[in-house]
């Protein structure tokens, strides 16, 4: 019987004593308050089993451990951690490491995806096909094979750093990773941060001017290079008039390896090719389905109207595909987040193999350690997911 | 949710072992041992071209079963990564971890283990390609360094490149296997490890030749089986096989000579092996478990040089594990 149902015959014979037993809405309550009853106590229950047994066994359990020395070396760390900080400042190591490859990989693959999948819609005939076989290879191999690839097949075989020559004079590519020269900012060199953040504001003020003015039915003014200048000539200007405040570090061989500049290891190199190049293939076919879900008619409809190619796409197509786009492409950065912890199979030390992995089984204490691990990735995937939602939101019908 | 989460995933591994009453009856009823190994280990533990697993930690792991179940074929052998290992044991995946593990305290204490004794001393070491020219440890500043994670290896090359001020890249992979590969491709100077475990792995690569061992050992590396905390019954098992190898090699009982040491009127063979007093019994094993174990697989003299040893690809030099008689630290208390 529907609820409706159940309040009309109600309504019909309000005098009519009724049992509770019968009444729909109660028993629907009761029985989830029950339900909900059994499965707190079930999970208190293996809670409390879980907790007897590791005191019956002696296994040290809490949080305690976040204090304690690390004593071991991570190969990438962008906070300061030496061996003699402690598991949460590695804690902290790793998962920076895994939100820099993360965002890395969603940038790369965003720009790969569009353009492939704009390439298979060409009516070039070359492109499509390559686009097409881009696809098809990549997303039907496994992520896994393909970082392994980049790793040892491709990386892996770079020469040593003694071996290595400069690529135009300044990067070497190299089986430890890619060294090119440091620029070392000294003091003073905050005015030309300040210059340049001088030059952005003036850019987006012209802007502004050049809009109204267009809107307000006169003749377009059009700044052409002036903003461009702006934004590099007024830093480059400050850092003349402030005596050159910075120098170049180069990467210098010394014993066994590269001393100097800066250099991305090849874990993080091949880690960021496979995701971004993987998930590209995916991105492409989802770009694709948006653009041609827009009907036919809406471009004729434009180009009927008189509007060049180039507007129609911009103004009329790309804004109702986009609406189609959004909400797989989410998904898209959720997979490469929960990918990168494929990153242990090369060593790169992303969060999962840092945490779940190497403090694991330092300290032994798997359960609180699996639990944050699944804590972390949750919210690193729930505030992609809430930012891709808003984005979503915007960019879908207004009104109606 | 995240409790909840959290203790299922603790239900699914300990509360299994709580269930049983002891790892010894478990184990009998079960009619196999279970075994946790490395995943390929050449001499220690590794799988022959006929997927037998052979070497000297799996050869201790035949010798329990042999002395439960007088057959050393009832094991069955878990390959684990230094990174699983505990985990396996804590669980109750296996019941032994023969897997070439370092004695700590930490270890023997907060991880709820108990290490019967040592099987093996060991050290770590550097492993060089000859052609970089280095003679010594102390010349390692500034090199990538290849290792496993989740070892005492990674910790002491922190302590001892920390300790010299000496400034090093630590790049750690998850199993030997992916380290060595690393280190062959040349990602890294310098491979470490236990210095037996070097041996091994160097028989692994193009050609073992071009790369040398340095001299300096750094580290004190007590390799012995483990068992979970909390079983005495079990722990005195595994521990007493461990001594009867060595108390058998002390004796001169060997797997040819066993027959005649039966008939020994010698009053410590006798007890050794079983035909005078119960000492097997009151482990709760059978009275001639020490005859099985050597019958079965010889005594710790036997297995080190066909594994390790002398009669193996790896002839690596007893050393310290020679039995203190012998000027080595190998030391067994007496059956009696």
């Amino acid at each position: 019987m529907s609820r409706s149902a159940a309040e009309a015959k109600a309504a019909a014979s309000p005098r009519r004593r009724r049992s509770l037993i019968t009444d729909p809405r109660f028993r629907s309550v009761v029985i989830q308050a029950v339900l909900l009853a059994a499965i707190i106590g079930i999970g208190w229950l293996l809670f409390d089993n879980a907790r007897q047994n590791l005191a019956a066994q002696k296994i040290v359990s809490g949080f305690g451990f976040f204090g304690e020395t690390a004593g071991f070396g991570i190969s990438q760390t962008l906070i300061p951690y030496t061996e003699a900080s402690t598991f949460g400042r590695a804690f902290f190591v790793g998962l920076v490491n895994t939100l820099v490859v993360a965002a890395l990989a969603i940038v790369l693959a965003t720009i790969i995806g569009f353009a492939v999948g704009i390439a298979r819609l060409s009516s070039n005939e070359l492109l499509a096909r390559l686009a097409e076989a881009y696809v098809e290879i990549l997303r039907n191999l496994p992520l896994l094979f393909q970082i392994l690839f980049w790793y040892l097949a491709v990386l892996g075989t770079l020469p040593g750093p003694r071996e290595s020559s400069p690529l135009l004079g300044v990067i070497y590519l190299t089986n430890r990773g890619v060294l090119f020269p440091r620029i070392e900012f000294e003091s003073g060199s905050g005015i030309v941060l300040a210059a340049l953040g001088l030059g952005i504001l003036l850019a987006l003020f012209l802007r502004f001017i050049a809009r109204n003015q267009s809107l307000a039915g006169s003749r377009r003014r059009r700044f052409r290079w002036l903003p461009l200048l702006l934004i590099i000539g007024l830093p480059a200007l400050a850092f003349v008039a402030a005596g050159a405040p910075a120098s170049v570090e180069w990467p210098e061989l010394r014993g066994f390896n590269f001393v100097g500049g800066a250099r991305v290891n090849p874990e993080l190199l091949a880690l960021l090719f496979a995701l971004s190049t993987y998930t590209a293939s995916f991105i492409a076919e989802i770009v694709r389905a948006g653009v041609l879900a827009v009907p036919r008619g809406q471009t004729e409809a434009a180009f009927s109207l008189g509007l060049p190619r180039s507007v129609t796409l911009r103004r009329v197509v790309a804004p109702q595909a986009m609406r189609l786009i959004v909400p797989p492409l989410t998904s898209q950065y959720l997979n490469i987040i929960k990918n990168s912890s494929l990153a242990a199979a090369i060593g790169y030390p992303d969060f999962f193999y840092v945490f779940a992995g190497t403090t694991l089984n330092q300290t032994g204490q798997a359960i609180e350690i699996i639990a944050i691990t699944m804590a972390v990735y949750l919210a690193i995937s729930l505030v992609t997911a809430i930012f891709m939602n808003w984005y979503n939101r915007a960019v879908a019908l207004k009104g109606a | 949710m995240k409790r909840m989460i959290c203790a299922l995933f603790v239900l699914a591994g300990f509360g299994v072992t709580a269930a049983g009453a002891g790892v010894l009856d478990d184990v009998k009823n079960r009619g196999v041992l279970n075994c946790g190994v490395t995943q390929g280990l050449p001499g220690f533990s590794s799988p022959d071209d006929k997927g037998n697993w052979t070497g000297l930690d799996v050869e201790f792991c035949r010798a329990v079963a042999a002395a439960i179940f007088d057959d050393p074929n009832k094991v069955k052998f878990v390959p684990l990564t230094a990174k699983d290992r505990f985990t396996a044991l804590q669980s109750g995946e296996i019941d032994v971890l023969s897997r070439n593990t370092t004695w700590t305290l930490s270890r023997d204490t907060s991880l709820g283990l108990n290490f019967v004794g040592v099987n093996y001393y060991d050290g770590q070491g550097f492993m060089i390609r000859k052609d970089k020219k280095v003679a010594s440890a102390l010349e390692l500043s500034g090199a990538s360094i290849c290792t496993q994670t989740g070892t005492t290896t990674e910790l002491n090359v922190a302590d001892y490149f920390r300790a010299r001020n000496m400034k090093y890249e630590l790049v750690s992979f998850t199993t030997a296997d992916e380290t060595i590969k690393a280190y062959d491709a040349g990602r890294c100077d310098v491979f470490t490890s236990d210095v037996s475990q070097l041996y091994a792995m160097r028989l692994k690569l193009g050609t073992p030749t071009d790369h040398a061992v340095l001299p300096e050992v750094i580290s004190k590396e007590p390799l012995g089986p483990v068992v979970r905390h909390g079983d005495d019954q079990w722990f005195d098992v595994v521990k007493w096989v461990l001594f009867a190898t060595l108390n058998a090699e002390e004796m001169n009982i060997t797997q040819k000579n066993i027959d005649e040491a039966l008939k020994s009127a010698n009053p410590e063979i006798k007890r050794l092996l079983g035909t005078e007093g119960n000492f097997g019994e009151q482990l709760g094993l059978t009275r001639d478990w020490v005859v099985r174990i050597v019958r079965h697989v010889g005594n710790y003299g036997e297995s080190f040089d066909r594994n390790v040893g002398a009669n193996s690809s790896l002839g690596i030099e007893r050393g310290l594990n020679r039995l203190w008689s012998k000027g080595g630290i190998q030391y067994a208390p007496p059956i009696r």
